[in-house]
């Protein structure tokens, strides 16, 4: 924690996005797993997820960001997975 | 070159607003933040009015914003960035900056239709280049479910109480799109994260339009809805299936709806999912309940009349 003559004049925050440094995973209850053979690529969750949380590389999701992602559930809700299989489940963390 | 309003396209851009924010599980307002700097084709600044999006991306040397980002009060938000927004034209003028900047104010309901509301309508009236983008939860729920002039006719928050004096908030909710397409003001539009590719596209019209821009974009709060915390986004959906919350443009005072449900949902579909709406199921309240399905039904009507034109 920085003493107050050495923060920057004014409250202004210099480095942008810093917040990246302050991990969320922790607040977690819940937790997204991700099926890969029910996956149809749709982004819906990358989309819709509050926590940018969801890893999406070159158009394809990847997975979860687990530092980050809140446990919130919008993915597997929103996922419309394959054949009425969703590629996204909500697993309570600790089990 | 603007990138498509593809998902997969869209994926490859950069996110301007970072995890690590700490609004609470399933907020509705990052997802429209997200939605908002995605859609922009051109580097922004913002101002934020004080309220739960801004208390919680921006805490002490933390912050979500990768674009230069003021902190306004309630109340200034729209005056803010009017402000910033003349100082650039005064660089442009005298060849002190060649970029093309878009400059957006967010501001929840509270600091939009309540307390930020004449600083809004000035900015509108004296023509800045700039979107004001509302994100409409329905209350104060930054400090604690307070109702405001947003908050639909019967939900119980903590400043009208659902009970045996009265049944949740009495009046009826402000009706703020309309407000602002009234400033005569080149582009308004209300807009739902359920429907990401309306409300982008209607962020970039806001954007191009070359003057002072509206945006109501309906967030829904677990918290204060007294709802799950999955269902924001199928909240948000149902809001316009119902026609609780159209979709709908007004540009350069032509109105037109941009989707239109094929069949309307009964409004209860909306109502029942929210603990908020809870006690309007009680066989006492059914007349309530009735009137809040006709102050919608009667809003759909006069719509469906404006945009048949």
């Amino acid at each position: 924690m920085k003493k107050w003559h050495e923060l920057v004049p004014g409250a202004v925050i210099l480095e942008g996005g810093s917040a990246v440094r302050f991990k969320t995973g922790s607040w977690r209850a819940f937790k997204p797993l991700w099926i890969k053979e029910n996956c149809i690529q749709c982004l819906f969750c990358w989309m819709y997820c509050p926590d940018m949380s969801v890893t999406v590389q070159d158009g394809k999701m990847t997975g979860f960001d687990y530092d980050y992602c809140k446990g919130c559930g919008i993915c597997a809700l929103e996922c419309p997975g394959k054949k009425g299989n969703k590629a996204i489940i909500m697993e309570e963390e600790g089990k | 070159m603007s990138t498509e309003l593809k998902l997969k396209e869209l994926s490859k851009k950069e996110d301007l607003f970072t995890h690590g924010h700490r609004m609470c599980a399933g907020c509705g307002a990052p997802i429209i933040v997200k939605m908002v700097l995605l859609a922009a084709e051109h580097p922004v600044i913002a101002a934020n009015a004080t309220g739960c999006l801004e208390v919680s991306s921006c805490i002490s040397e933390y912050t979500a914003w990768k674009i230069p980002w003021i902190h306004t009060a309630f109340e200034n938000a729209a005056a803010t960035i009017s402000g910033v927004e003349t100082m650039y034209r005064a660089y442009k003028k005298k060849g002190k900056m060649d970029k093309d900047v878009k400059f957006i104010a967010f501001g929840g309901d509270g600091g939009t239709y309540d307390i930020g509301f004449q600083s809004l309508s000035g900015a509108m009236e004296r023509g800045h280049d700039m979107l004001y983008i509302c994100y409409d939860n329905g209350a104060y729920m930054n400090t604690g479910i307070q109702r405001s002039s947003a908050t639909p006719r019967g939900a119980d928050t903590t400043t009208c109480p659902a009970g045996s004096v009265i049944p949740g908030k009495p009046q009826r909710r402000k009706d703020l799109t309309r407000i602002m397409a009234a400033h005569n003001i080149p582009y308004a539009a209300q807009a739902a994260p359920s429907h990401w590719l309306d409300l982008m596209k209607k962020v970039r019209k806001a954007l191009s339009a070359g003057g002072p821009t509206f945006m109501n974009i309906i967030s829904p709060c677990n918290r204060g809805w007294r709802s799950k915390t999955d269902d924001a986004i199928a909240l948000s959906r149902l809001a316009v299936e119902t026609c609780y919350w159209p979709l709908y443009e007004v540009e350069n005072g032509e109105t037109r709806l941009t989707f239109k449900p094929k069949t309307k949902k009964p409004l209860i579909e909306f109502l029942k999912p929210q603990g908020r709406f809870k006690h309007l199921f009680a066989p006492e309240n059914e007349q309530r309940l009735k009137q809040l399905e006709a102050d919608i039904d009667a809003e759909w009507q006069r719509l469906l009349k404006e945009s048949a034109g």
